[in-house]
């Protein structure tokens, strides 16, 4: 029996898995950020990979992962300009540490 | 296909966890970058040629270096590293691996809800190519493409007012 879906839904699912233990265990908000684009890219191998499987119903899904990758570019530009705002006022960074909302 | 696979599901899979477990940013960019590279070849395997090189020129390339510049910037006088610690040390970073372990557990009881079955063998003519993806994506999707333009100038915007004033 065929099972390739599986394989690319699994290894999407571990993708996941290993950026959400880094959003979880790392404490450097650059470290965070970057754990959060391997979780979106797991989600859109996924994407790619159910398009693929139904193929014969269009392009829905590429045209999802690609709005996926555009928001994710926004995310990535306002995220780094937080943390260099953040940086701005501290010397080094802990997501621990910072406590106050006010900028 | 299975072989190629394999090796880019394992390059893949390396680069994740370099990005979680190396100290230096610009490792960590760098590991992840084999990441996305391996995934690009991932999405042509499924047939996904625009998507490939979205992901290579996008990801790989301008968002890579957005990050390699905002490292470069914050880093120069200071390092940057994280102190190195020990493995799990400490109560939070236990229950931190146990919910990521969690996840894992739960998402891999889904999938095993997916049912088993292999990818379409008969492809519509042209799927996934260049001028299929645009036509998909400029005719049927338009005004969701449209929506992205806003989403990415009001992400511009909010990055000037965050940074872009002396006086912040």
């Amino acid at each position: 029996m065929d099972n390739t879906i599986l394989l690319y839904i699994g290894l999407s699912v571990i993708l996941f898995a290993i950026g959400g233990a880094g959003v979880l265990l790392r404490r450097s908000p650059l470290a965070i950020l970057m754990c959060v684009e391997i979780m979106w890219n797991a989600g859109n191998l996924a994407f790619l990979t159910f398009a693929r499987k139904w193929a014969s119903a269009g392009h829905d899904g590429q045209v999802f992962a690609f709005l996926v990758i555009t928001v994710a570019a926004a995310e990535v530009a306002i995220g780094l300009a937080i943390i260099v705002t953040i940086f701005r006022h501290r010397e080094k960074v802990d997501v621990d540490e910072v406590r106050e909302l006010h900028g | 296909m299975t072989a190629l696979f394999v090796v880019c599901g394992l390059i893949a899979v390396a680069g994740a966890v370099g990005v979680v477990a190396l100290r230096q940013p610009v490792h960590q960019v760098l590991a992840l970058v084999l990441n996305f590279f391996a995934l690009a070849v991932l999405y042509l395997s499924l047939n996904a040629e625009f998507m490939a090189v979205i992901q290579m020129i996008i990801y790989a390339g301008a968002i890579m270096v957005l990050f390699l510049f905002v490292i470069a910037l914050l880093t120069a006088r200071r390092d940057p590293g994280e102190p190195r610690r020990g493995f799990l040390t400490g109560p939070w970073d236990v229950a931190g691996a146990a919910v990521a372990l969690i996840l894992l557990v739960l998402l891999l009881v889904a999938v095993g809800r997916v049912p088993a079955a292999g990818i379409a063998a008969s492809l519509p003519t042209g799927f996934g190519t260049v001028a299929a993806f645009g036509q998909a994506l400029l005719y049927t999707h338009v005004f969701p493409f449209e929506l992205t333009a806003f989403v990415l100038m009001v992400a511009v915007v909010g990055v000037i007012i965050l940074v872009g004033r002396k006086q912040a």
